[in-house]
């Protein structure tokens, strides 16, 4: 049953948004139930779709009236819940506010609506020589007011960093529904670097409304290595090798033989028949750099014994080579009828270790892991295959998975690289950090959202009750009291 | 000694075993504080906070202390917590390209490590500065176009709240979105909201070679071909680490140069043809041109930031000028005009404070801000009810909330921050 709170709602809504901007229907309320991450499920009291910053303020400020839980969705392609609507809540889809407001090629920057595709930002600075450089796999589709709740990565962000380094200025609504800015767009900040605190929050500390995007000149040379190997760890060498000599390359993947053969079937990227591991490397820069480290990669992947070889300089013949990487997860999802991806971090120089670990793991439960990662930053993507008919080879599956993130823990690692915590890795949580961590990271929930009605239940395993601060006063400030200063 | 002052040392010398008494060399804008108290790990500096917080005493983290006298006074400071003795470099994973320090190691200490496995901290800052008091006043030098502020480098941060809680995020993985991310916020804050003991940042490669290209531009010329000429080097595939600007005085000639950094062939090749960009008169060389800023320093007393959208660097030194004018006088302009922020350094003078009003009346946008970094006490009073040292700072409130989450008893540098935070 639809919560009472929410659905009494629907009518203010609508006054906000307009009725054909006000889901009601119960079956067309489903269709918002999970994002990325179908194992997550919820339907929502109420689907708004504002078209304005100024509707999602009033949207927020009629919730926090009624004390009615908000989630903000952006393309829903998230892979930890995290946009997972709340029952007894208003889901308000952003999909709508998708306007390039501007580009300033001079300034490096962008100001979008945070409905628009992360590609999209790309392709309008592109006349410009310019690019956006976080891209994440799913790029085509995902949203940036996505990509700034999740800190998104990419395969490129090895060199060129994650959306938070590229987030120049956020407007957005608090959880108490003001307007506000956070940074403007210098990329200088004044204060309190709350900008940086929202970026990566997950949904949780209010939802932006425009964003201030960095842009990059757009790389002069980029060149594409693949090497076969017969071995994760000889391709695993080769990666050391090259970060080693002090290059830093746009990308390092690596996939192993069961995500080859998968990728090879869906997608025919023509990828070396046979080996056990293949590893892309990209470098990008100004021409005269690029030539170099590109003759030093080549020389250190053969050393690292490469049985095979391949460069591509066009961008089709890179788009080819890429497609069979990116095209990984899905292709993989044909080898069996479910799957689970999992995001862990591990130092890059535990990777060999860590790979062995999985793979005994895997060996010992019987349930097949296929493993794609981004090697150059210990970014593990093992996909654990299992067959959801069987409820035994589930819940195999599922203790598989968390015993590869206690791996990547006890590595000195992370539970998340990219995809965020979300619903789905909360309770892993306080295995990475102490009770007195998470309660320190909550205080910033308590400042932004006391009442935790935005996007409650992610993130943190136990929320924190944000009753009154017990502060200590002492005697105002002169200049206070005088009214030329405020205190806080 | 009252009888209430032997308590309080009594406390805080059980919780801290180096603890003197605070003299006038230990004074912060004319406060001296009590006590100075030098903790050797996190659990000493975590015991020190817990025991300055049941005694209600004012604290104030110090590094090297070479930005203390900049911004605003506190309000008060009954204890200075001295990092110096928390000087180690913890953890150095070459291969990882990270590395974990503590928060009072001072920068030269760090590189000097680091460099012997050819990696850096991609920060150019003052190597006599604590690593603690860059990220905590987050200083940056020109590099600061090609890898940002200390808090796009920092990837963990082991911090004592101001109750003594120790409390960590981030890790030492580069990639990392689990949990919220302290560093940022505490990147900056100046020591309000809590003491920062510990720091994990991402690293470099050394470069194998580098170039200085720089050009001076004539005196008299129009701001916009300044303007032009920056985005050029900035907005350029060449990959600039810096672009630097430099002008002793408005009207005068105007310099800029741009730092190259790469391969010993890679940079040769760059560097030509970043001189085309710069014009004919450019010059290349492997050595900062004279006038390169070595660190950020308020020699004249009073240091200015101007921020600012690229697009907007020839309204920004024509604003510049014409606030001189009208005040009479004849700042030095300089800093990272490629990444959007100039320095604006004046003497004390009874025009000065008119001087940062006019600049933030002319530049009023909300793309950008005037903020005085350093300034005597008799600007700040006459900038007090125009701004303050701050100028406009957004999102005010959330801040105001987020300090008093952290700090609710307002001990943790009070008053040192923007607004009397």
């Amino acid at each position: 049953m639809p919560d009472a709170k929410a659905t009494a709602l629907t009518g203010r809504m609508t006054g906000i948004c307009g009725a054909p901007n006000v889901i009601t229907d119960p079956l067309e309320l489903r269709t918002y139930e999970c994002d990325g991450l179908t194992s997550h499920r919820a339907t929502p009291a109420l689907v708004v779709l504002p078209g304005t910053a100024e509707e999602v303020a009033a949207i927020v400020t009629a919730c926090a009236e009624n004390g009615v839980p908000f989630v903000a969705r952006g393309s829903g392609t998230g892979l930890s819940g995290g946009a997972v609507p709340h029952e007894e809540g208003v889901l308000i889809a952003m999909s709508r506010m998708r306007k390039i407001i501007e580009v300033d090629p001079v300034a490096r920057r962008a100001v979008v609506e945070p409905g628009v595709t992360n590609l999209a930002v790309t392709e309008a600075a592109r006349p410009f020589g310019m690019f956006y450089a976080p891209d994440p796999s799913s790029q085509v589709i995902c949203s940036v007011g996505g990509n700034v709740a999740e800190n998104s990565g990419g395969a490129h962000c090895l060199k060129h960093g994650f959306t938070v380094n590229h987030v120049m200025g956020l407007e957005i609504v608090t959880p108490a529904g003001e307007l506000t800015w956070l940074g403007d767009g210098t990329g200088v900040i004044s204060g309190y670097d709350l900008l940086g605190a929202f970026t990566g929050s997950e949904g949780t500390l209010g939802i932006v409304t425009k964003i201030v995007v960095k842009l990059t000149p757009a790389p002069e040379a980029v060149h594409l290595v693949l090497a076969a190997y017969d071995s994760l760890a000889a391709g695993g060498r080769a990666v050391s090798d090259i970060i080693g000599a002090g290059i830093v390359p746009a990308a390092i993947e690596m996939m192993d033989a069961l995500s080859i053969e998968a990728a090879e079937a869906a997608v025919h990227c023509g990828y070396p028949e046979g080996a056990s591991a293949v590893l892309l490397v990209e470098l990008d820069g100004p021409a005269a750099e690029v030539e170099a480290e590109l003759a030093t990669v080549r020389t250190l992947c053969k050393a690292a014994g490469a049985t095979e070889i391949r460069a591509a300089d066009d961008p089709a013949q890179r788009a080819g080579i890429w497609a069979g990487r990116k095209s990984a997860f899905a292709a993989v999802g044909r080898l069996s009828p479910a799957y689970i991806v999992q995001d862990g971090v591990v130092p890059r120089t535990a990777l060999g270790d860590v790979l062995a670990r999985i793979s005994a793991l895997s060996e010992e439960s019987g349930i097949r892991v296929a493993n794609v990662f981004h090697a150059g930053d210990g970014n593990l993507h093992p996909l654990v295959l299992y067959n959801d008919a069987s409820l035994a080879e589930t819940e195999a599956a599922e203790e598989l998975s968390g015993a590869i993130l206690d791996t990547c823990i006890a590595y000195g690692g992370s539970i998340t690289g990219e995809h965020g915590v979300g619903l789905d890795k909360s309770r892993y949580m306080p295995k990475m950090f102490t009770a007195e961590d998470l309660e320190t990271m909550q205080l910033v929930r308590c400042a932004f959202d006391p009442a935790g009605l935005c996007n409650p239940g992610k993130v943190f395993p136990t929320p924190r009750l944000c009753g009154e601060v017990p502060g200590k006063r002492r005697a105002p400030h002169p200049a206070v009291a005088a009214g030329q200063a405020e205190i806080f | 000694m009252t009888a209430d002052s032997a308590v309080v040392t009594k406390a805080l010398a059980a919780a801290c075993s180096v603890l003197r008494d605070g003299s006038a060399g230990d004074a912060v804008g004319g406060v001296v504080p009590s006590f100075v108290a030098s903790p050797g790990d996190t659990s000493e500096a975590a015991a020190l906070l817990r025991a300055a917080a049941e005694h209600d005493l004012a604290v104030l983290p110090r590094g090297s202390g070479s930005r203390l006298g900049w911004g605003i006074p506190p309000e008060r400071c009954d204890l200075v917590v001295d990092m110096l003795r928390m000087d180690a470099v913890l953890e150095h994973a070459a291969g990882d390209l990270v590395a974990r320090v503590q928060a009072g190691a001072r920068v030269v200490t760090i590189l000097g490590v680091l460099a012997a496995a050819g990696q850096e901290i991609a920060l150019d800052v003052p190597g006599t500065a604590t690593i603690g008091g860059v990220v905590a006043s987050g200083l940056c030098g020109p590099r600061r176009l090609r890898y940002g502020s200390p808090r796009d480098l920092l990837i963990g941060i082991t911090i004592v709240r101001a109750d003594g809680t120790v409390a960590k995020s981030g890790g030492k993985v580069v990639k990392n979105v689990a949990g919220y991310d302290l560093g940022k916020l505490f990147a900056g804050s100046a020591g309000t909201l809590g003491l920062i003991t510990e720091a994990t940042f991402r690293l470099h490669p050394l470069p194998a070679a580098r170039a200085f290209v720089s050009t001076t531009l004539p005196v008299g010329g129009p701001a916009a071909d300044v303007a032009t000429t920056v985005a050029a080097a900035a907005n350029s595939p060449l990959v600039a680490s810096a672009v630097e600007l430099s002008r002793h005085a408005p009207g005068g000639p105007v310099s800029i140069g741009v730092l190259l950094e790469g391969s010993a062939d890679g940079v040769a090749a760059r560097a030509e043809r970043m001189a085309g960009l710069l014009g004919e008169s450019a010059e290349v060389g492997d050595q900062a041109p004279s006038w390169w800023p070595v660190a950020l320093e308020a020699d004249d007393g009073v240091l200015i930031r101007v921020s600012f959208w690229l697009s907007a660097l020839g309204e920004v030194l024509d604003a510049i000028d014409a606030a001189a004018r009208n005040a009479g006088i004849a700042p030095m302009v300089y800093g990272s005009a490629g990444a959007g922020v100039l320095y604006v350094s004046c003497r004390e003078e009874p025009a000065t404070a008119g001087f940062v009003s006019a600049l933030r009346a002319a530049l009023s946008s909300p793309r950008g801000g005037v903020a005085v970094l350093a300034a005597p006490a008799s600007v700040r009073s006459a900038l007090a009810d125009d701004g303050g040292m701050a100028g406009s700072v957004p999102a005010l409130s959330l801040m105001r909330a987020v300090k008093d989450q952290f700090d609710p008893g307002h001990r943790m540098a009070p008053g040192r921050f923007p607004e009397g935070i």
